[in-house]
């Protein structure tokens, strides 16, 4: 279960960033996390819930983008869709397959709300 | 409350020695230990039928999730680098033989460099007791409920363990094929142990752990005759998984295949 532990350091940085901003709350964050990234995003939800009592982050809505994984033949130069790291390639059989996207694993953005007339 | 010390420490990993009871060292960032501030955000209510005055603005920030952590694992690799340590991960599930092949592989490597061993498990120091008769220093981490060593736990214990020049550093993770594949901790190669008593798929059951290793070490090999394992089948499943993979056969009971092994290392040593 390291989703939990990953969920507190992802309040970490963006309660971080937010007290930078002088933030009042954070009301959104944006997170890449690619399919062979082994992290479960179903999973990382549940925890950020908790991860996230009592933060700015309580109420932020996270979104999650997951790029799917891309493998570069290292014999032939084809690029083919990848759903892991045993991947083949389909043009000349190569077991070298270089992954070139799917290991993602990003905060892309928060949305902070600057509490004025309150 | 932590009983051992009585201080507010909830949960979070310890530092412990075998024989010192007494010796109890909560791992955690001194300089900024400010973590949640739970509390502190209550001032105001979530009425969310009047927020109208607030303004939103999205701030875009490309940072890796796990980027503390990274960050920390470079600080402990340089000053590894700099005193020319040589640390490896071993990383397996539980009772592969980790701390088996330490044992057997400690007391000779011992007689050519100096050796040093952090222990990571969740509760006991009965590693740390196993390693410490063989006369190298040793620390244990105790993870609690955790389920991996993390780059901060390993710079802790570094703080509090004794290590030469020109050593070898080996630092026994938490049994557990998946969680510490994803956490850096500084090491100059990740060695993942599997023991022929498990199923020669594991490598394809558990790919990202495989994908990250560097060197796979294939234990228990004295029980084949015993055992429905291929084991050609299963150096052919990681080499699937990752084909920069070393790979080595050995069984730390009868010793067989340790040589190979123990040379290898000595020579990545020297090469440095």
């Amino acid at each position: 279960m390291h989703e939990m532990s990953i969920a507190l350091s992802i309040v970490d940085a963006v309660e971080s960033k937010a007290r930078e901003e002088g933030a009042g709350s954070i009301s959104g964050i944006e997170l890449v996390i690619g399919k062979l990234a082994g992290i479960e995003p179903e999973s990382l939800k549940f925890c950020f819930a908790a991860a996230a009592k009592g933060t700015l982050a309580e109420e932020a809505l996270l979104v999650i983008e997951e790029p799917e994984g891309i493998g570069e033949c290292g014999e032939c130069g084809k690029r083919f869709p990848v759903s892991f790291y045993y991947a083949e390639c389909p043009e000349c059989r190569s077991l070298r397959v270089k992954i070139v996207s799917g290991e993602e694993f990003l905060i892309q953005s928060i949305t902070i709300e600057e509490q004025e007339g309150e | 409350m932590c009983d051992t010390c009585g201080c507010s420490t909830e949960g979070g990993a310890v530092l412990r020695k075998p024989g010192e009871s007494d010796y109890h060292v909560h791992v955690s960032e001194s300089s900024h230990d400010e973590h949640h501030h739970h509390g502190e955000n209550h001032g105001h209510d979530h009425d969310h039928g009047h927020h109208h005055e607030s303004r939103s603005r999205t701030i875009a920030l490309e940072q890796d999730v796990l980027l503390k952590n990274n960050l920390l694992a470079e600080r402990n690799r340089g000053y590894f680098e700099a005193r020319n340590i040589f640390a490896l991960n071993f990383l397996s599930s539980p009772g592969s033989g980790k701390t088996s092949l330490l044992e057997k592989i400690i007391p000779v490597l011992q007689q050519h460099v100096p050796v040093a061993v952090i222990e990571g498990d969740q509760q006991t120091t009965n590693d740390a007791e196993r390693i410490q008769a063989l006369g190298v220093p040793v620390i244990q981490i105790n993870t609690g409920s955790g389920c991996h060593l993390d780059a901060l736990m390993v710079n802790s214990a570094v703080k509090e363990l004794v290590l030469q020049d020109n050593s070898l550093l080996c630092i026994e993770n938490v049994g557990n094929l998946v969680c510490p594949a994803m956490f850096d901790l500084g090491e100059a190669l990740k060695v993942v142990i599997i023991s022929v008593t498990e199923g020669d798929d594991k490598p394809l059951k558990y790919p990202n752990m495989f994908h990250e290793a560097d060197l796979c070490i294939l234990n228990k090999i004295d029980l084949l005759p015993y055992v429905d394992f291929d084991a050609r089948k299963c150096r052919e499943n990681a080499m699937r998984v990752n084909h920069h993979l070393e790979w080595f056969e050995v069984s730390a009971k009868t010793g067989e295949g340790l040589a190979a092994w123990q040379e290898w290392i000595e020579h990545k040593m020297k090469k440095r």
